[in-house]
């Protein structure tokens, strides 16, 4: 099989052989289009071009039903299952077996599910219904789904993000089986622990483009490394050092059940702080905490010495917090509202006057903003949907800059944005600092957390795994703190605790 | 306190000015669905007029004033809450309600008449809080809320006065409900407070942070609790208001008729529902004016005037109004559709490209700021 | 590394059918539903002794008959989260149209058949705009509500569809009775069967609650969605006309004004029978028995000393408390889950 394609901006040229009877890793940072391959081959996209075979034909699938037929089945990063179904109609679904009289053979259902499972090793009742399964019991099935399947090719989008230690063991074994039977395997993930275990060929890539396909047996963790970053770090983010204030943001035994556990951290003045991990680690839950989006149990927030109130954004607004958020589209702006009204918007209690506010009145407290981050745009008007995503996230920026904060936490703030306005945003963060402003960062792209942070604050499961000033972290300390799996590369206290639970 | 910032941000040498608008104001106010829709009032007016015998008469514009006061009373904090994504089904049982507890108040327990109208408003508000409290807090969904409000407000009115009509309130407040602006006005003295009421409701939805607020929760109300919108608030307000302003429908519906009885306004919540998606607010939430409303609600007062002066009965009015409400909706998505096929013209939404700068082509209102 | 595979752990845990049916029961809302339903015709019968006697008992089994089939039809749509609040205009409308098509002298079969089949087209006319346009049931709805109400409106005008004209045969069927209990019931309790069945163990049916239950995973599955919900509004529609040629049958005779503010009814037994307004749960049993108890309390309210007067408000106080209850359970069990969670990280 061999597929490439060119010109969709999120892949401009993702090329991936995958042979029978073989596991195939896909490794990249975030962004870098290995989700966008994986969609096209499972037919929820159309490719703009290049070529797909699938078992020597040329294929083009216009929906997921057509690559299902085909034999090729997609497990996905978020599992997308009916809660109110039970878990054997959840895997059957669309293809339910028929008896008699047209009627839906149950006892076939449950019985093929129940071997399925046995043949996982795992204990899930299949009557039950799906509502209230825990995320790993969700991937379980959608494993057991393309099982049923049949399929002849398996892509697996991160499955192991929410498994523990065990449940990733079964799971290769499963895999292992799958491919000594000759089926075909993509296995997509951020652990390089699990690729070097797993499988038997790694392909790599960046930017939405191929970089190479090494032998695994051939290749090293370095090796991989360079490739998925691909270029000098420190040329490429220059954190202009700053002078380190006050202790601006004081987080201490922060806890949320099943989220986060006994988080503690400072930023100061003039400081950027990033949160690495891997994804679903609890970093962005962690940020929504202290902006009080969600809740906590317990533990405590302060702003310069003020402890602030616990699930209100309001509150974290007024004590000086902005938060420029990791969804875009959804959560930092209101997308089809005018570019005006998105800058104003946490602002707009300033700008009115005796209570009343027109559109000139922000017109006028928005141009200022929308000028100095050099927002493209013809006309203050015009829906932030319209825009491109480097000139959205400057107006989410603006709109928080606007509001004079203290601290500023900033959640992938280059995901999906072209490299220009990348350089552009790195550069402005840089220079917020040095003029003391606290920046607390969240990133997956490695990078970027190692150009622009003081220090690097790793979670894994929901703890702060590894603290690393801006000397001490390595591309090689900070995976091995986010995957808690490589102890003998660095030696922190926690370390040794978060392999335990890892392998236990 | 944005000191630091000025002077970092200094290097972007170029001071751009930014075009307010992106299209001239002729233009943003001819392409827009209230446009739309306040010329097919016009449309409708003047043919009523010269085609409906008795439509240009001095009585007309009197009786439909007085005869649609309540849609055009309760069109106002419908809109807000449909504007938030939510809906209230509840507002005419809510004015029968509360027409009934100002009928006892009266009567019944003998209260003044003033004290009477106090306890009118608060049943209003009370319910309003009620299905406030249930949406904002609970989280329920509004329209199985207020489908069960709607029964529940109106099986109490029903059970309160059984079969009975209370009639007998004073005739100096009855007869204000009649009168006229000034002798030989075609205007009833109404119209004053109920302009008032709906300027506010402008300036509340259009002029302050509470209104930005309201659009911030109908288009994305993951985005506004972002940006500090509290919106349970938001919503309980919202629909407590709506609850106080169907407390003013009822009593109003109640002197005007000078009965109050349990079945009255029975279905009004449709057509006020009709006239407010009609005035160009979308059912999901976020888009629409108070003044597309306006037009609206006046068109189906006229059309339901014109048809009435025509000898046409209501039950064709109904399948009027009916196929415009259906209409209503439709069209939009027709239009998208539409226009979707049209090369060229795939919609604003179509999502830019990165690093390409905005995609519009120079608008012949303001200067173009591409690089 | 392979243990896993070499040894297969325990068979997965199988409780004895019987008992895993037993706790299924107890737990779920439809026999909650008929405890309180024959909790109340318990006291009702205990306050007046004729409650259950002569016409009372063939009124009590045979009002529901209509109601049942609405909300039958409700429960397949609010399955896919839709609402269908034009069922009683189409009851109406079939209702006279059944009465004209007798009274013009054709058999009642073909009557029957004539309403039935007007009524899956009105559904259809809902169910095209609704999945076609992809615009909200609830307006739409609202909207050929006042459509087919007018129309029917228009057509009868004051005039009404007597007994006389319609078939004697036909009318027997609204006072026959099998071993007491009331023949339209029967059918109607036939219809429940066979929605509920098809629900049940249909590829279609259990795809309506995947629509519902998740309507993006449901594209992303590649369900045919449009379709099957056009086929849950046709349905609906159906069984509304089919609830009219009932209406005309029990009551012998139609006016313009039959089944006027019974769509409120026939979702309230549906949302009160469990099945979520949002879509995805219920079943069409719990409806049925939803039904009988709306029924059967309107019956019982003034043995109590209620007056009847106050019918309405206890359907808004019932759908409002099912909802409340819907919510409070959830999440519980929502909270109940997370501690699970924690305890097992």
């Amino acid at each position: 099989m061999r597929k490439s394609f060119g010109a969709v901006q999120a892949l401009r040229s993702g090329t991936l052989r995958v042979e029978p009877g073989s596991i195939h890793a896909l490794i990249g940072e975030n962004g870098a289009g290995k989700s966008t391959l994986v969609k096209i081959v499972a037919g929820v996209h159309r490719r703009d071009g290049g070529t797909f075979r699938f078992k020597g034909n040329d294929v083009d699938f216009s929906s997921t039903a057509e690559s299902k037929g085909a034999g090729i089945a997609v497990i996905y990063q978020e599992p997308t299952l009916f809660p109110d179904l039970s878990v054997t109609e959840n895997i059957f679904m669309g293809r339910m077996p028929l008896g008699a009289g047209r009627r839906i053979d149950r006892a076939a259902m449950h019985e093929e599910a129940e071997s399925i499972f046995r043949r996982l090793g795992v204990r899930i009742d299949p009557r039950r219904s799906a509502r209230g399964l825990s995320i790993a019991d969700q991937q379980i099935i959608e494993i057991a789904k393309a099982i049923s399947l049949d399929a002849s090719l398996l892509v697996m989008d991160e499955p192991t993000a929410a498994l523990s230690g065990v449940e990733v063991e079964r799971l290769f074994a499963v895999a292992r089986s799958l491919r000594d039977e000759g089926r075909g395997l993509v296995f997509i993930s951020h652990r390089f622990d699990e690729v070097f275990d797993l499988c038997d060929t790694v392909t790599v890539m960046r930017d939405g483009a191929y970089v190479g396909t090494e032998k695994v047996a051939e290749t090293t963790v370095p090796a991989l490394v360079s490739l998925m970053v691909g270029r000098e770090v420190d040329d490429l983010f220059p954190k202009v050092d700053a002078e380190i204030g006050d202790v601006v943001l004081s987080v201490e035994n922060l806890d949320s059940p099943g989220v986060f556990r006994d988080i503690s951290f400072d930023v100061r003045a003039g400081e950027i702080v990033a949160l690495a991990g891997l994804v679903g680690a609890g970093r962005s839950e962690i940020a929504r905490a202290v902006f009080g989006v969600d809740k906590y149990r317990s533990g405590r927030v302060t702003l310069d010495g003020k402890p602030i109130r616990p699930g209100s954004p309001r509150a974290a607004i007024k004590a000086g917090i902005a938060f420029v958020p990791e969804d875009r589209r959804q959560q930092g702006l209101v997308i089809d509202s005018s570019v005006a009204h998105n800058i104003a918007g946490v602002i707009r209690g300033r700008i009115a006057k005796g209570g009343l506010i027109a559109t000139g009145m922000e017109n006028k407290a928005v141009r200022p903003w929308a000028s100095r981050l050099e927002v493209k745009t013809n006309a203050l008007d015009m829906a932030a949907t319209t825009m491109s995503g480097g000139n959205q996230q400057k107006v989410v920026i603006a709109k928080w800059l606007a509001t004079g904060p203290k601290l500023l936490i900033i959640d992938e703030p280059t995901r999906g944005i072209d490299v220009g306005t990348k350089s552009e945003v790195h550069r402005l963060l840089s220079e917020l600092a040095g003029q003391g402003l606290a920046v607390l960062m969240i990133s997956s792209e490695l990078p970027e957390v190692l150009g622009m942070a003081d220090r690097v604050l790793v979670v894994c499961e929901g703890r702060i795994t590894a603290e690393l000033a801006r000397g001490e972290a390595t591309p090689e300390t900070v995976m091995a703190a986010a995957t808690g799996t490589t102890p003998d590369q660095i030696h922190l206290e926690h370390e040794a605790e978060a392999v335990k639970e890892v392998t236990a | 306190m944005n000191a630091p910032l000025t002077s970092t941000l200094d290097r972007a040498v170029d001071e751009r000015t930014y075009a307010s608008y992106q299209r001239p104001f002729l233009w943003r106010l001819i392409a827009t669905r209230e446009f739309a829709i306040v010329a097919l009032l016009v449309v409708v007016f003047i043919y009523a007029r010269a085609n409906i015998v008795g439509f240009d008469g001095p009585l007309t514009i009197y009786f439909l004033f007085l005869e649609s006061a309540p849609i055009m009373l309760l069109a106002l904090p419908m809109t807000l809450i449909i504007i938030t994504g939510e809906i209230d089904l509840s507002v005419a049982s809510t004015m029968a309600l509360t027409g009934a507890m100002l009928g006892i108040a009266y009567t019944k327990w003998d209260l003044p008449f003033v004290a009477a109208l106090g306890v009118a408003l608060a049943t209003g508000v009370a319910c309003g809080l009620f299905n406030g409290f249930l949406v904002a807090y609970l989280k329920l969904p509004s329209l199985a809320v207020t489908i069960g409000t709607l029964a529940l407000f109106r099986g109490l009115a029903k059970g309160f006065l059984g079969t009975e009509s209370i009639k007998g309130y004073p005739e100096k407040w009855t007869d204000l409900t009649r009168e006229r602006l000034s002798d030989g006005s075609s205007y009833p003295q109404f119209v004053i407070p109920l302009l008032l009421l709906t300027i506010a409701f402008g300036v509340l939805l259009h002029f302050t942070t509470f209104g930005r607020g309201i659009y911030e929760i109908g288009l994305n109300d993951e985005a506004a609790r972002f940006t500090g919108v509290n919106i349970a608030r938001t919503k309980l307000i919202l629909f407590t208001l709506a609850g106080l302003v169907a407390a003013i429908a009822g009593i109003y519906q109640t002197l005007y008729s000078s009965v109050a009885r349990g079945d009255s306004s029975v279905n009004l919540e449709l057509q006020v529902i009709a006239a407010v998606l009609l005035g160009g607010v979308s059912i999901f939430g976020g888009r629409g004016s108070l003044p597309g409303v306006v037009a609206g609600v006046l068109l189906i007062a006229v059309i339901n005037s014109a048809m009435r002066l025509d000898g046409v009965r209501t039950e064709v009015t109904n399948i009027v109004i009916g196929c415009l409400l259906v209409a209503s909706v439709v069209a939009p998505m027709l239009l998208t559709w539409i226009s979707g096929l049209v090369p060229g013209r795939a919609g604003p939404t179509a999502e830019a490209p990165p690093s390409t700068p905005a995609p519009e082509p120079p608008a012949s209102g303001g200067p173009s700021l591409d690089k | 590394m392979n243990t896993a595979l070499d040894t297969p752990p325990a068979p997965t845990r199988r409780r004895p059918d019987v008992g895993h049916i037993l706790g299924g029961l107890v737990r779920s809302r439809e026999i909650a539903v008929l405890v309180v339903l024959l909790l109340l015709i318990a006291v009702a019968t205990f306050k007046s002794d004729g409650f259950l006697t002569g016409d009372r008992w063939r009124d009590l089994l045979l009002t529901p008959s209509i109601l049942m089939l609405l909300a039958a039809g409700q429960t397949m749509v609010i399955i896919t989260r839709n609402v269908d609040l034009s069922v009683g205009s189409t009851l109406g409308l079939c209702a006279y149209a059944t009465g004209e098509i007798m009274s013009a002298g054709h058999s009642p079969w073909l009557a029957a058949l004539g309403g039935v089949a007007l009524g899956a087209g009105l559904g259809a006319i809902n169910g095209l705009i609704i999945a076609v346009a992809r615009v909200p049931a609830l307006v739409i709805t609202l909207g050929t509500m006042l459509v087919y109400r007018g129309i029917l409106l228009r057509w009868a005008g004051s005039d009404r569809v007597n007994a006389g004209e319609l078939d004697p045969g036909f009318l027997d069927l609204g006072t026959k009775q099998i071993l007491t209990i009331p023949v339209l019931t029967i059918l109607s309790l036939l219809v429940v069967i066979a929605v509920g069945y098809y629900l049940r163990t249909a590829r279609g049916g259990r795809e309506l609650y995947a629509i519902g239950s998740d309507p993006d995973a449901a594209a992303l599955f590649g369900l045919p969605i449009r379709r099957r919900v056009l086929g849950a509004f046709i349905a609906s529609g159906a069984l509304a006309g089919l609830a009219g040629v009932f209406w005309a049958a029990r009551y012998g005779g139609v006016s313009s004004n039959a089944g006027q503010g019974i769509e409120l009814q026939a979702v309230a037994a549906a949302v009160i029978g469990g099945v979520a307004i949002f879509g995805g749960s219920g079943s069409v049993w719990g409806a049925a028995i939803g039904a009988f108890l709306l029924v059967t309390i309107n019956r019982v309210l003034p043995i109590l000393g209620v007056s009847d007067f106050y019918q309405q408000a206890v359907v808004g106080a019932l759908i409002i408390g099912a909802i409340v209850l819907d919510r409070v359970l959830s999440s519980r069990a929502e909270r109940r889950l997370a501690v699970d969670r924690e305890a097992t990280s």
